[in-house]
């Protein structure tokens, strides 16, 4: 078993046009992450570690680092709580290689 | 822009560019969206590109395209924790041209592609994202753009906006994707010189290796690993379902560092520079999750309409067909001055069926119900398979009969004769 992995480290590889001031991702209600979602399984599922989960029960979303996959919106399927739009045009993560 | 199109493609993956250069070549006026900076800049691949769907659209591609090696070796791992066990099959008839199979590095070959669709004559727009579909009633008569204000119309709007579907979604034309038909994989790209990638490898030249794995790396999760080689690179990902993901505590990237520190693995990357973080979905759902496909003006094709092969890691290609098959869809019927309508496009469907593309998924179809009942293929099996090939190669003194006898009792004892013999019965069901 290896140590773990920082996600942050990986990220600094890529490139990104982050449109500040304009998440392309939003939670809609941050309540019912707080008190209704048991798992919080977004946290673990981001392969970019773009959902934190805060010392209050609260889940804080930071999209700068977003690889733009979609996992966050298919996995929340019981709560349907994640809006999810691509970037605005020519924004966002921009692949050198993919 | 009030002008109008023949065609919208949205998307500039193989499926957008195999369309609208086929509509292109044969003299459609064809607009082309994509939202990254340039083509290829938002997409992901392990990546082998196939050579007979390319072939079909652009046939001297070899000419100019950027292709890294041509596959010469494929082995297959089973993972255990500390081991594998696996095959390799390496032929000299793979290293004789016309190569069969090749790996690329997607972001420069979307951007060749593309170059080749805008030779044809199809105007290309990027950095904008189609947000949305324009209807009349239940018809789509164009789309809805975050910029060059605002609508362009079409007669016909081909969907090649890869796995997520969101613009289908969003009109309803089907439900959002569920977490049991995707797959996400993650994966990293690591440098190191030439030379290296080839003693490690034993190939010269371009020629070079692919690795498919599965076992203890997903964690008794539904998914795959995958190591291939490029010229001067090694890419290694490892992909799991969504619905398995979502009931395990490891996050996919923690996943993929375990993955990377197996005693087996780890030698291959030592040294590497890695040079960039990927993750991306896989629409592995397979015959029985296609959506539907056309309806009045508009049509899916490649990864928006889940065409992905999983049991053989087939995508870009069935992307390419079905593009290739929506474009001369529209060819035919604008040549008949037939109009767009479901009716016809239904014509569509029909090129598909008679296809190897949903002739080998349908031929596949129960294979993900199968994996998803039976976790024992991820878990328990590489375990059993290695610690068989461990206790016979171990030389210890007792003879290789009671070797034999401890193995069986070892499976008999992790999993029933009856289940062993209903395991090898459902997967041969799922293959036939
Ligand atoms: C890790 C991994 C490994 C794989 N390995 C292989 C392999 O080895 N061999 C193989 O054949 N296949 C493989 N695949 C599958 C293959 O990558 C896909 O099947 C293929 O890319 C699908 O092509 P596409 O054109 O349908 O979609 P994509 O390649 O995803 O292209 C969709 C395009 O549409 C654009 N777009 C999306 N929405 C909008 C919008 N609203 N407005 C404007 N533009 C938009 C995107 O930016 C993108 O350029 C792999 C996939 C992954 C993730
Ligand atoms: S999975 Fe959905 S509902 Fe639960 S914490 Fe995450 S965003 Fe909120
Ligand atoms: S789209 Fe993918 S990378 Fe972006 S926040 Fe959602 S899960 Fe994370």
């Amino acid at each position: 078993m290896s140590a773990n992995v920082k996600v942050e480290e990986k990220l600094f590889q890529n490139r990104y046009r982050v449109d500040a001031g304009r998440p392309h991702i939003q939670i809609k209600d941050e309540e019912l992450c707080a008190s209704r979602c048991e798992t919080q399984q977004c946290t673990v599922c981001c392969p970019a570690g773009c959902y934190t989960l805060e010392g209050n029960g609260r889940i804080v979303l930071i999209t700068d680092g977003c690889l733009e996959c979609g996992t966050c919106r298919i996995i929340c399927n019981d709560h349907r709580n994640v809006a999810w739009e691509y970037p605005r045009g020519g924004y966002g993560v921009l692949f050198k290689f993919g | 822009m009030a002008e109008k199109f023949d065609a919208i493609v949205v998307g500039a993956g193989p499926s957008g560019n195999a369309a609208a250069y086929t509509m292109a070549k044969a003299g459609l006026k064809v607009l082309q969206l994509e939202r990254g900076e340039y083509p290829g800049s938002k997409n992901v691949q392990g990546a082998i590109l196939y050579s007979d769907a390319l072939e079909k659209i652009i046939p001297d591609f070899r000419d100019d395209a950027p292709l890294e090696r041509h596959i010469i070796e494929q082995r297959m791992w089973v993972l255990d924790d500390e081991s594998y066990i696996g095959t390799h099959y390496r032929s000299d008839e793979f290293n004789k041209p016309p190569y069969n199979r090749y790996t690329i590095i997607r972001a420069q070959f979307d951007k060749w592609f593309s170059e080749k669709v805008q030779e044809a004559g199809a105007m290309l727009i990027c950095e904008t994202t189609v947000s949305d579909l324009l209807m009349d009633g239940k018809r789509v008569i164009g789309v809805q753009t975050d910029r060059l204000g605002g609508s362009i119309y079409a007669d016909i709007v081909i969907l090649a906006d890869g796995v997520n579907s969101l613009l289908a979604t969003k009109a309803g034309f089907h439900p959002e994707l569920e977490p049991k038909n995707v797959a996400l994989a993650v994966k990293e790209i690591h440098f190191m010189p030439q030379e290296t990638v080839e003693a490690r490898f034993n190939v010269n030249g371009d020629a070079g290796v692919v690795i498919e794995m599965a076992g203890k790396i997903t964690k008794g999760m539904m998914g795959t690993g995958f190591l291939y080689t490029n010229k001067e690179s090694l890419t290694i990902g490892v992909g799991c379902m969504l619905s398995d993901l979502k009931q395990q505590k490891i996050s996919p990237y923690q996943l993929l560092e375990e993955m990377k520190a197996h005693p087996s693995i780890a030698p291959i990357l030592e040294g590497g520079e890695m040079k960039e973080y990927t993750a991306h979905l896989i629409p592995e759902g397979g015959y029985k999750a296609i959506p539907e496909l056309c309806g009045d003006g508009w049509m899916i094709v490649g990864d928006s309409g889940m065409f992905v092969n999983a049991m053989h890691r087939e995508g870009s290609n069935l992307a390419m067909t079905t593009g290739c098959f929506a474009a001369e869809t529209v060819i035919e019927l604008a040549a008949e001055q037939k109009p767009f309508t479901a009716k016809n496009l239904a014509r569509y469907r029909e090129k598909l069926n008679e296809s190897f593309v949903i002739k080998d998924l349908k031929k596949y179809k129960n294979m993900p119900d199968v994996f998803h009942a039976n976790p024992q293929f991820f878990t328990t099996y590489p375990e059993m398979l290695n610690q068989a090939a461990h206790k016979m190669l171990r030389v210890d003194g007792i003879d290789k009969k009671t070797k034999e006898k401890q193995i069986m009792a070892n499976f008999k004892q992790r999993r029933s004769l009856f289940g062993l013999m209903g395991d090898a019965y459902k997967l041969w069901r799922a293959f036939e």
